[in-house]
């Protein structure tokens, strides 16, 4: 193994996470070389130098801020919650669609409108169109009116 | 039998809350301390914590089990932490013109996690912080990319591919990203180092 390889397996090398086989080929290497061999050890010194920071501990009051935040979350809600509704919103809604039954059903039904004969109309239809023309005949408006009115009014001075 | 990350999550999206209380049991150290090494501020790497934990509740409906939880997980932290150090940067950037900073606030912060009482010799204690706050700078100095790949090979222990996906980058390119990282800080770090290999040896 060369000394360019050994800069990808140092560390394992020192930290004991190289496999077996991995580590012998190190371990042959170093044993022939002095640079390599002086690195490994200045590297394992300097592991041995970052275990001697100490541990420290989070604030008492860490895991009480952890929690408010959690607890301040807005509740997730699917989309069907909204069928979940509150028993006095449903009981509302049934009461007013009770009452707007009962309403409905007490209000009086208007007066039924008199059916149409279709087959009477059709056959009045001639008679009514016969109407029509006479009454808005233009010479006929220009006749004196009728003699039988001149009769009913003698007949009645005559009387008295 | 302890139920497993992906089934405590997909409790959580069956509407199961103790199971949520379960997993911000189990990742609350682990987030506030990897989040706290990339900002470098106690009270900011909380906040961002904060936002992860509120983030995977939210997902929580939509979730799939298509990769591991913790990848899941520190990917969110890592893309926050990568924005809010950018930010930050960004803020100090604008500061610096006008005022200049001098006094490291974040080291105060940090002393404050230490306990002296656990060092009744008080020089002892001293060299300790100094040792400390060394390995701190070193770790601080690296690009954001090969910091976040440090701390989740070293902190998390999570395995290469894990890390490859959390970076969005390969496994080739991440095992030279760790290499480029750790031999930044064998040189930042080259008298404890040079210490340490004897303590070692």
């Amino acid at each position: 193994m060369s000394c360019e390889r050994m800069e990808s397996r140092i560390l394992g090398y020192v930290d004991g996470r190289l496999k077996g086989s991995e580590r012998l080929e190190v371990e042959k290497h170093v044993a022939t070389c002095a640079p390599c061999r002086l690195r490994v050890e200045e590297f394992r010194a300097v592991s041995g130098l970052l275990d001697e920071l100490p541990v420290i501990e989070p604030s008492p009051e860490f895991d009480v801020r952890v929690r408010a935040l959690v607890a301040a979350e807005p509740v997730k809600q699917s989309w069907w919650a909204w069928l979940h509704v509150q028993p006095r919103v449903a009981f509302v809604a049934s009461a007013l669609l009770v009452a707007v039954l009962w309403l409905g059903y007490r209000t009086p039904q208007p007066a039924s409108v008199p059916q149409v004969d279709d087959a009477q109309l059709m056959q009045d239809l001639p008679v009514l169109e016969d109407h029509d023309v006479l009454s808005n005949f233009e010479p006929l408006k220009e006749l004196p009116p009728p003699v039988q009115q001149n009769d009913e009014v003698q007949n009645q001075q005559e009387a008295m | 039998m302890a139920r497993t990350d992906v089934q405590l999550m997909l409790d959580v999206k069956a509407g199961d809350e103790a199971s949520f209380e379960l997993l911000l049991h189990r990742y609350r150290t682990p987030l506030v301390n990897f989040l706290y090494r990339m900002v470098r501020n106690r009270e900011q790497a909380e906040d961002l914590a904060q936002e992860v934990f509120l983030r995977v509740y939210r997902a929580r409906e939509d979730y799939v089990p298509s990769a591991k939880f913790t990848t899941w997980l520190f990917r969110i932290a890592t893309n926050l932490a990568l924005n809010s150090v950018r930010d930050t940067r960004y803020q100090k950037l604008e500061v610096s013109i006008d005022a200049p900073v001098t006094t490291d606030a974040e080291d105060g912060d940090e002393r404050t996690l230490d306990v002296p009482e656990k060092h009744p010799n008080i020089e002892q204690h001293l060299v300790e912080d100094a040792r400390r706050k060394m390995i701190r700078h070193a770790i601080d100095k690296l690009p954001e990319k090969q910091r976040a790949a440090v701390l989740l090979h070293k902190y998390q222990e999570l395995d290469y591919a894990e890390i490859a996906k959390i970076l969005a980058c390969s496994e080739s390119a991440l095992k030279s990203l760790l290499f480029r990282a750790y031999e930044a800080l064998r040189v930042e770090l080259a008298p404890l180092v040079a210490q340490q290999a004897r303590n070692q040896g």
